[in-house]
């Protein structure tokens, strides 16, 4: 359960303040699929990212599973980032050098996970991703479905219950990106809370719930 | 994170960004080499100096006539008396001690040494038959000086290969006569092939009994008298002995020097020692230039892989996992080019010993241990901005750029 109450954001550039999202109230429920549109510059992946506590409001209050956790300090944050989201990005996000299992076995190596039982869960996700032939390439090798194939399985490294996707279709061609929702939606089904930011209806029209933002402010929140 | 992974993610980085590693291994590198290879340098000079006078005797006490004062002139000089002479009797007084095992009396000058058409000029050294034992010489071949009271002399003399060489050519020396200024004498020894040991080359000189070089160079008076203590414990007697003796037989003044072998060597070991210190410092600063690389490569990897670091913090890297990563790779980088310059300057150190075989090039153990901890201490120093830098970069404005 995440609860947002009277978000702000506001950025300092060249001297002047922007207000990324102003007084943003917002509540979603384990097990949502949810889509953020709107125009560039209106707020919707500085929403994203203070929802995956990448970013902290400027006033305001979250609470996550019913706990406040607008004060915390950097390292708890991080350790909530590691357990409970997962970010897949419109430009991926791949270590270049890594290879695609390094990639996805990333967040147990920053958690400290047990060698052995990181590479158990780490065959099991190649396995469910379609990757197992493509586990020793490297980013420049893969097609860019299956770069965000990769993102998408590493936010699973660590069970994620939270998927922040942020125009994940924004680099692929049509019949990719369809494919690539596919996989999220995936997810989504077994119980995961998706939430997609994008500017494209075609995508936000096959989510349960709708969110559009203009100016920094949710102008329409709408279910099917 | 584990240790391990750490090491695996550093070690990935490095395999990355080959030329970079490359070249801070290089400049690494370099800076032990340096450590290496000019301590070993002071280190050989050194140790070829201890042996040197190591080679001049075990024990060794030397009374000099005439008494060296830092402080002021003595009453005896104010006087214009002269200081007296060291004669043999003084030296033979000296066996009374019971700290001096034996004693050989020296007159040193040069003389012109014939045989035949041949002639040539030689130092010759007048002495007994101690002499050696007390400076470790050896033989060729025959017998050195005999043995019976040094006030009368045989006229027999013992020479360098050298010296023989160039008076007798491929003749036999040995049982030949020699011309030594009006005087003759016959050979009656080969000293073995030494070489130089401090200004002396044991090659090139002629060793008569005593007696005959106070008649040769008209002297009563010694150059010097050479003494061997017991023991190493009991060269502070000695030397003492030596004083009190020959204070007594000259009324009571002090008029001689007694220098220990000793103390003119830990001199020496002093000096060198500080002088391979200070270079080996010298060195070092190499080893900071190349801490300062590691610092501007590292200032450039946080900006050139500021998406990474963004991404490890969305993956839920704390600041510390980040800061660790820059300081294992910068550890690495260190040690490895430790490593290298361990390898090229024991190589180096290993060629110069072929060149110059005479000096005992070694590197001493605490430039082995400093060079690569100086190295990695050097890296770790320069890492803390750059580690820094990369802990607290926003994650957010990382990934948003392309």
């Amino acid at each position: 359960m995440i609860r947002l109450t009277g978000i702000e954001r506001t950025y300092v550039v060249g001297g002047e303040a922007v207000h990324a999202l102003r007084g943003v109230d917002l509540a979603i429920t384990q097990g949502e699929y949810l889509s953020i549109m709107g125009p560039s510059g209106s707020g919707k992946s500085t929403l994203l990212n203070i929802v995956g506590l990448l970013d902290r409001p400027n006033a305001g209050t979250y609470e996550l599973d019913g706990r406040d956790v607008t004060a915390l300090a950097d390292d708890e944050l991080a350790r909530l980032r590691r357990q409970e989201f997962g970010f897949v990005f419109q430009f991926f996000h791949l270590v270049p050098r890594l290879t695609a299992a390094a990639n996805i076995e990333l967040p147990m190596v920053l958690a400290g996970i047990d060698p052995n039982e990181r590479h158990r869960h780490l065959e099991a996700l190649l396995r469910e991703y379609g990757l197992e032939d493509r586990a020793n390439h490297r980013p420049d090798q893969l097609s860019g479905g299956q770069c965000q194939r990769v993102a998408i399985a590493r936010t699973m490294a660590m069970r994620a219950s939270v998927i922040l996707a942020d125009e994940p279709t924004g680099n692929l061609d049509r019949h990719t990106g369809q494919e690539v929702m596919a996989v999220l939606e995936r997810l989504h089904e077994k119980g995961g809370t998706l939430i997609v930011v994008s500017h494209d209806p075609e995508i936000g029209a096959r989510s349960h719930r709708q969110l559009r933002m203009v100016d920094g402010a949710i102008v329409n929140d709408e279910r099917r | 994170m584990r240790f391990a992974d750490l090491l695996g993610f550093a070690w990935q980085v490095m395999r990355g960004y080959r030329s970079r590693t490359l070249f801070i291994l290089l400049a690494m590198g370099i800076g032990v080499a340096a450590v290496v290879s000019v301590t070993a340098l002071g280190e050989g000079a050194r140790l070829y100096v201890v042996n040197q006078f190591g080679a001049l005797g075990t024990n060794l006490v030397i009374v000099l006539p005439g008494r060296s004062e830092t402080a002021g002139a003595t009453p005896g000089i104010v006087l214009g008396a002269t200081t007296r002479e060291l004669t043999l009797d003084d030296a033979l007084s000296l066996k009374r001690s019971p700290a001096i095992l034996r004693i050989a009396p020296l007159i040193v000058g040069d003389g012109d040494v014939r045989v035949g058409a041949r002639r040539r000029e030689a130092p010759v050294l007048g002495s007994s038959t101690e002499l050696l034992e007390l400076r470790h010489m050896e033989l060729a071949q025959g017998r050195f000086l005999p043995e019976g009271d040094p006030h009368h002399s045989q006229p027999v003399c013992v020479i360098g290969t050298k010296v023989a060489m160039e008076l007798f050519g491929s003749r036999q020396a040995l049982g030949e006569w020699l011309r030594i200024g009006d005087r003759r004498f016959r050979v009656i020894g080969l000293l073995a092939r030494q070489g130089e040991s401090l200004g002396f080359n044991t090659d090139e000189i002629v060793i008569v009994p005593l007696a005959a070089a106070q008649a040769l160079f008209n002297t009563e008076s010694l150059f010097r008298i050479l003494i061997e203590a017991k023991s190493r414990e009991q060269i502070g007697n000695a030397k003492a002995d030596a004083e009190e003796i020959i204070r007594q037989r000259h009324e009571g003044k002090r008029d001689v020097t007694v220098i220990t072998q000793d103390a003119v060597l830990a001199t020496f070991d002093r000096i060198l020692r500080a002088l391979t210190l200070a270079v080996g410092g010298i060195a070092a600063i190499s080893l900071a230039v190349a801490g300062i690389l590691i610092m501007n490569v590292m200032l450039i990897a946080v900006t050139q892989r500021r998406r990474e670091i963004g991404l490890l913090k969305a993956l839920g890297a704390t600041a510390r996992n980040i800061r660790l990563m820059f300081f294992t790779e910068a550890v690495l980088l260190a040690a490895g080019g430790a490593a290298v310059g361990l390898a090229v300057g024991e190589a180096g150190r290993i060629v110069a010993a072929q060149l110059y075989s005479a000096i005992p090039f070694t590197t001493p153990w605490w430039a082995l241990l400093a060079a690569p901890l100086t190295a990695i201490a050097t890296a770790v120093f320069f890492t803390v901005v750059p580690a820094r830098r990369a802990a607290t970069l926003d994650p957010v404005q990382a990934l948003s750029r392309r």
